[in-house]
């Protein structure tokens, strides 16, 4: 299966338990330049709602949510 | 000879090192495989002891013991730091520069480094427990905060042990009642998502505790930069705060070590989350809090992914196929005040259940602090 978009970050956050997803992308992006496209790979239900939700107050551009059959893939661009 | 080699004599490096010896007690007398334990520190530190020193119930003695009483005498023990790993060439240079160590089978256990350098601000203008120097500093600036705000902020992420920094608050305000100074001071605790903790029902329970003990509650509170001199928090969102008394949880890193070898970027290893092994070369594993896996950076991770390694590295050492793989298994005790704690245990994906504090599970941290020695012979 090919991506919908290029990312130049991937994170792979499935089945992350602590400190989970969120946790994960905001410990990396702090160190990625602007317009660098990450995808944050999540099995976690609440990352659908909490990651568009800090990426609003942070400021970062969410690109788009992709579902698979058992995790999805949240595109996002650091600003 | 096949030589093990192991980089770093803390939590994760001592517990795997004693192991060995026990798994290939016959492979080592016989001459055939050599565990060779390098680590930079003549003294094994267990860090856990920091989160009591400010509150003066531990010293920082406390957390120490000499690597060479707590190893096995099978195990070579080197204490020197090493500045280079070659993985092309299965080679390892220390600091001495003139030894060159060729592995057969290498593990680092390097550890997580503080860096309160990484905000601006940051290393002036806050205290923290997370190394010996700042939670003595901390215990001095403690004794005589009578009044004010204390925060307690989470920066770092990640950052060790998933407890401590919801711990501190709710001892600090046991701490100060028992004193008779908490109605002049406000307690507020910071974490930088949407909720108290990156676990969900770590969070609703903190959520609740902290309630109860009038601890006031920021989220999406990331810290851009703080201002020493006005004592003032910026953060990423774009809100302010001010403080008295500023408690990090300061930025962490791995080691450089790591990022030169090509091994994982901001020096944490990149590897299997189930074999531990690296992914960018062949003969390496990565354990405890260096390790890029998605679990807490733990004590009990370190001593779980020790015990998979231990079995893994047997294995091949015997010119068997390796079998053994980590699941991901964390635990953790929460402190809940001076005299009640609770303790959650997951593994991978799995999202725990926080029970009810009491005092026996308060006991039962510290008995698990006392006979920690025991575990990192190996002997628990
Ligand atoms: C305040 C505090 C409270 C904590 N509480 C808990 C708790 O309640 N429960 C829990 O499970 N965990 C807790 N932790 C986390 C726990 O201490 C760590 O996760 C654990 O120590 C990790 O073990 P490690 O072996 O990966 O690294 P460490 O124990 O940090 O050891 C790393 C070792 O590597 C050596 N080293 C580093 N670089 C080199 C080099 N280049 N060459 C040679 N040697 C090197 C160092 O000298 C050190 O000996 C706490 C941590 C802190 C700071």
């Amino acid at each position: 299966m090919t991506d919908a978009h290029n990312s130049d970050v991937t994170i792979d956050s499935r089945d992350a338990s602590c400190p989970g997803p969120l946790m994960d992308l905001i410990g990396k992006v702090k160190n990625l330049d602007s317009g660098t496209v990450v995808k944050l790979q999540t099995t976690e239900r609440n990352s659908t709602m909490d990651v568009p939700e800090w990426l609003e107050e942070a400021g970062h551009d969410l690109v788009e949510i992709e579902e698979r059959d058992d995790y999805r893939s949240i595109y996002l661009e650091v600003n | 000879m096949h030589r093990i080699a192991i980089v770093g004599g803390g939590t994760g490096g001592t517990v795997l090192a004693n192991q060995l010896a026990s798994e290939l007690q016959t492979e080592i007398e016989d001459g055939e495989v050599e565990v060779r334990l390098i680590t930079a520190d003549p003294n094994h530190v267990y860090k856990p002891t920091f989160l009591y020193v400010p509150f003066g119930k531990k010293t920082v003695d406390d957390a120490k013991r000499p690597i060479e009483e707590l190893v096995d005498r099978r195990v070579t023990l080197t204490i020197d730091e090493v500045t280079d790993v070659s993985t092309d060439r299965n080679r390892l240079s220390l600091a001495d520069r003139t030894t060159s160590l060729r592995y057969d089978q290498l593990v680092l256990a390097t550890g997580a480094n503080l860096e309160p350098e990484a905000v601006p601000g940051l290393a002036e203008g806050a205290h923290h427990f997370y190394g010996p120097d700042g939670a003595e500093r901390l215990r001095d600036e403690l004794a005589d905060f009578t009044e004010g705000h204390l925060v307690l902020s989470v920066v770092g992420v990640p950052h060790m042990c998933p407890a401590a920094p919801v711990e501190f608050p709710l001892m600090v305000d046991a701490w100060l009642r028992e004193r008779g100074r908490r109605e002049d001071v406000k307690i507020t605790y910071t974490y930088p998502i949407n909720r108290a903790h990156g676990l969900e029902s770590v969070a609703d329970w903190a959520t609740d505790l902290f309630e109860e003990r009038d601890i006031t509650l920021e989220t999406f509170f990331n810290v851009d930069e703080v201002d020493p001199d006005a004592e003032v928090i910026q953060t990423v969102e774009g809100n302010e705060l001010e403080y008295d008394l500023l408690v990090a949880i300061p930025p962490h890193r791995g080691s450089d070590l790591v990022t030169d070898a090509g091994l994982g970027e901001d020096g944490w290893v990149d590897v299997d989350r189930h074999t531990l092994e690296a992914t960018a070369a062949e003969d390496v594993y990565a354990i405890g809090d260096v390790a890029d896996v998605p679990t807490s950076k733990a004590g009990s991770v370190a001593h779980y992914e020790a015990g998979v390694v231990a079995d893994r590295i047997a294995s091949r050492a015997r010119g068997e196929t390796p079998t053994a793989t980590y699941d991901g298994k964390t635990v953790c005790f929460l402190e809940a005040g001076m005299d009640e704690a609770t303790f959650i245990e997951f593994t991978y994906g799995e999202e725990p259940y926080v029970r009810e504090p009491s005092k026996p599970l308060h006991l039962a941290k510290l008995g698990y602090n006392e006979s920690y020695w025991l575990t990192a012979r190996g002997l628990l």
